[in-house]
């Protein structure tokens, strides 16, 4: 599924928040969405996934225009965002049958067994998210949102909160299941993380506060997949966008200072 | 969101700190020191109701007093001619026109609570009203009710309606109002139709407040009872206090104030245990 974002232009009150944003990400593609606090990359992705609504300028998947959110995406958020008095199994299940009400119950059922399973959560199904960790509570968060069968994936600073052990491993999840068996082709994630960033993302977009445009460039990642962890810190590519980012980004602060 | 609308609690005043008491002194003596306490400030309060009862003639003593209270629960479920309905019949009569009239203000409050707390128009529409009959004694109502029924004791029950419904209403729309942005956001992501959002989100969320309101309602609802049957005159635990004062026994007056007070923390004690089992977990 292709996403076409064209010339979107969002304000907040007076703030421009998005100028003029012109993006394609083609199907299969994996892109990060980086910058600094008030750039606008989240608010980017609530417009694709049809929270917000742009104020000029639109959003199409497959040539279609976004009008708000649809079984073709799913989005994961920073905040976890589960529902405190069901169960892991239940938020998984209640939002599956919620947003594919063209599926049977039965499918809703298996979706939600396979991907609890696939983060390993299928034995922690009858807790609720306050008797589990933040990573397995994120873990769950990211199971519902494969397990609804979108196409394309919106994370939200999905590993922000979590440690660095548990933030490694739920990576690694999270390209696995986009890329061996889920129906989720294109994934677009905000972070704040340069090393997240790459590592994960074929391309990296960079936004920028004014007086940049919204979108200051964007990094091609040529690194190959599957990308062993270990071994990429190592690629030259690695530390050719790591530097050219932290350059950008170092620049950004200092003149939005 | 005015400040008018922030739930109500009816809570009874935080205990003053505890003076730490040394580690070795063991669990139990809180307790004990708790209880020594309250056995104390009962006494003071009892020993200067003693001086005041020695200045008015009027005023039984509190032995008198605790005299009445001893015959008034030596049968309290008899119904004779010569002793009259006993006081625990009459308490009965008391509880069962609360419950009925809780009943049907929590029928109707909550969902026209939730119903406000979720939609900006209906708020705007019935808020004003609420707040412009909220302020008046349910007692008020008690002519219209009479009219409407004919019946001290059906009125009566319907005062109870209007003494709760407003708490209950108020209080939901509270809880209802505040659903955490996150809550929102999901579901809309996931597309959740009028059921699944009402169902997981709204009620899971408007919950701790909806028995916030309730207990406040029961607590109020429980004073104000005694009030009407006072005016409707015929049965329950206000009819008794009004006709035991025209008898001349202020004696059983005392004694019945004490009852009702017991039976008024006891619904409480009940609807704490269920604020607790309803609060919500502290979610990351």
């Amino acid at each position: 599924m292709t996403l076409d974002i064209r010339d979107v232009q969002k304000w907040f009150g007076s703030q421009h928040v998005l100028r003029g944003v012109d993006l394609t990400v083609s199907s299969g593609e994996f892109v990060s969405l980086i910058g600094h606090s008030g750039c606008g990359k989240s608010t980017l992705l609530n417009v694709v996934g049809g929270l917000v609504r742009p104020d000029a300028g639109q959003a199409l998947l497959d040539g279609e225009q976004v009008t708000g959110p649809g079984p073709d995406r799913a989005m994961v958020f920073q905040s976890y965002s589960l529902l405190p008095r069901l169960s892991l199994e239940a938020n998984v299940r209640e939002a599956v049958r919620a947003a594919r009400r063209d599926r049977p119950k039965s499918w809703g059922d298996e979706m939600t067994e396979r991907y609890l399973t696939a983060v390993g959560l299928w034995e922690h199904r009858h807790k609720r998210p306050h008797q589990v960790s933040g990573g397995m509570a994120q873990r769950a968060a990211v199971a519902r949102a494969f397990a609804v069968g979108p196409r394309i994936l919106l994370l939200d600073e999905p590993f922000g909160a979590l440690d660095a052990l548990t933030r490694a491993r739920l990576q690694a999840q999270l390209v696995e299941l986009w890329g061996s068996e889920s129906d989720t082709e294109t994934v677009l994630m905000v972070t704040h993380g340069i090393d997240e960033a790459i590592l994960l993302a074929d391309r990296v977009v960079v936004m920028a506060n004014p007086p940049f445009d919204s979108i200051r460039t964007i990094l091609d990642v040529p690194i190959p997949r599957p990308r062993d962890r270990a071994a990429v810190g190592s690629h030259p590519a690695f530390a050719k966008v790591q530097e050219e980012l932290l350059s950008i980004l170092a620049e950004d602060q200092l003149l939005a200072a | 969101m005015t400040a008018t609308v922030q739930p109500e609690t009816i809570a009874p005043p935080a205990p003053p700190p505890a003076p730490t008491a040394p580690a070795r002194a063991g669990r139990l003596l809180p307790a004990v020191s708790a209880a020594g306490w309250a056995v104390l400030g009962t006494a003071v309060l009892v020993a200067l109701w003693a001086l005041a009862a020695t200045r008015t003639p009027d005023l039984p003593t509190p032995s008198e007093s605790f005299t009445a209270l001893k015959d008034l629960l030596r049968h309290p479920f008899a119904d004779t001619p010569a002793t009259g309905r006993g006081v625990g019949l009459q308490m009965l009569s008391s509880l069962g026109r609360v419950f009925k009239g809780f009943a049907l203000a929590a029928l109707v409050g909550v969902p026209a609570g939730l119903a406000m707390g979720a939609n900006r128009r209906v708020w705007k529409a019935v808020n004003p009203i609420v707040q412009l009959l909220r302020p008046v004694s349910p007692l008020a109502w008690y002519p219209i009710w009479l009219a409407i029924m004919d019946s001290g004791p059906k009125a009566s029950v319907w005062v109870i309606f209007i003494t709760a419904l407003w708490l209950v209403m108020i209080n939901t729309a509270a809880g209802a109002s505040q659903i955490p942005h996150e809550q929102l956001d999901v579901s809309r992501v996931f597309r959740f139709g009028r059921a699944a959002y009402v169902r997981h989100v709204l009620i899971p969320n408007a919950l701790p407040s909806i028995v916030t309101g309730l207990r406040s309602a029961m607590g109020i609802a429980w004073m104000v009872i005694v009030a009407v049957e006072m005016m409707s005159g015929s049965s329950g635990i206000g009819f008794f206090v009004w006709d035991t004062y025209n008898a001349g026994r202020i004696d059983n007056v005392i004694a019945a104030i004490v009852l009702i007070g017991m039976v008024g923390l006891v619904l409480d004690a009940l609807f704490l245990r269920l604020a607790r089992r309803v609060k919500l977990e502290v979610t990351r």
